[in-house]
């Protein structure tokens, strides 16, 4: 878990042109909407995309975004979740 | 009788140069287009969170009017409904549309980037310069084959004196593959920090300068 978190912080700061962060400043548990990163709807729509692009996973149903997308972890537990 | 305008400051970044009201403020001329803008973002600490994702034209333009409204704070003095801003360029968005279509055209790896889409149109650059200051009078982005001051000049003129305008923030912000250019400037219908009479001639002046 702790390796697809990294590779996750780092997809994240190319994903979405994070340049001034570096992955040691990403809080694995912060959030990543409002506090934490401070991304906005444009970033959601990357994240989804870098799921598929990235990682084969298609969002099926976006009400679960707000689950998903609470922070890299989540992240990354949706991700080897539902890995094929 | 045609009431005067006056310029009242002035930014130009281009060949690796910046020039604010005739001052050279910050030059390196061997970096890359993108890096040297980049550079002129943190040499004067130009602190805005969603710069790094705006597009290289948005950079640019922000860029530019930061230094310029730093130099001449106009929104400290007029209401945000007085001030207008008009621009032009040559490219388009040319620069960002390249990169969207780079994302489409293969069927096997279709993956539009949304944050990529968003700048698919150059008007945008003016978006991101009202929302950074509150500006909002009316605004329109041309498209020219080089920069008009005869048009420009004569479209800001007609703003400021049939009162749709109080000030302008106008001029030329151009970015297509590693060229780049930009010239804003504020005009105003009282004198300011430059009290440079604002017709084509000065404008095509402090443009080439």
């Amino acid at each position: 878990m702790d390796a697809l978190i990294d590779q996750l912080k780092g997809e994240i700061i190319e994903q979405l042109n994070l340049e001034d962060l570096k992955k040691e400043d990403i809080n694995s548990d912060a959030p990543l909407f409002g506090e934490g990163l401070g991304l906005d709807s444009i970033d959601a729509l990357e994240l989804i995309v870098l799921l598929e692009k990235n990682h084969g996973i298609k969002v099926a149903n976006p009400a679960d975004g707000k689950k998903i997308f609470q922070s890299v972890r989540t992240m990354a537990e949706y991700i080897q979740a539902n890995k094929k | 009788m045609e009431t005067k305008n006056y310029i009242t400051s002035y930014c130009s970044i281009k060949s690796g140069k910046v020039n604010v009201n005739g001052k050279e403020t910050y030059s390196d001329i061997n970096l890359s287009s993108v890096d040297f803008i980049k550079s002129v973002y943190k040499q004067f600490q130009l602190n805005y969170p969603k710069f790094y994702k705006m597009d290289h034209l948005c950079k640019l333009a922000f860029v530019a009017s930061d230094l310029l409204l730093k130099s001449n704070p106009i929104m400290q003095k007029y209401a945000p409904e007085d001030v207008s801003v008009i621009i032009a360029n040559s490219a388009s968005s040319l620069e960002i549309d390249t990169e969207h279509q780079n994302t489409i055209s293969d069927k096997n790896n279709y993956f539009p980037s949304p944050a990529v889409f968003v700048y698919t149109l150059p008007n945008i650059l003016i978006g991101e310069i009202a929302i950074r200051n509150c500006i909002k009078g009316e605004n329109t982005f041309f498209i020219f084959d080089k920069f008009d001051a005869d048009f420009m000049g004569s479209y800001i003129n007609s703003l400021l004196n049939g009162s749709k305008a109080k000030c302008s923030l106008t001029g030329w912000v151009d970015f297509y593959e590693n060229n780049y250019e930009a010239f804003l400037c504020t005009v105003e219908k009282e004198e300011g920090i430059l009290n440079i009479e604002h017709n084509s001639e000065q404008l095509n002046k402090l443009y080439n300068n």
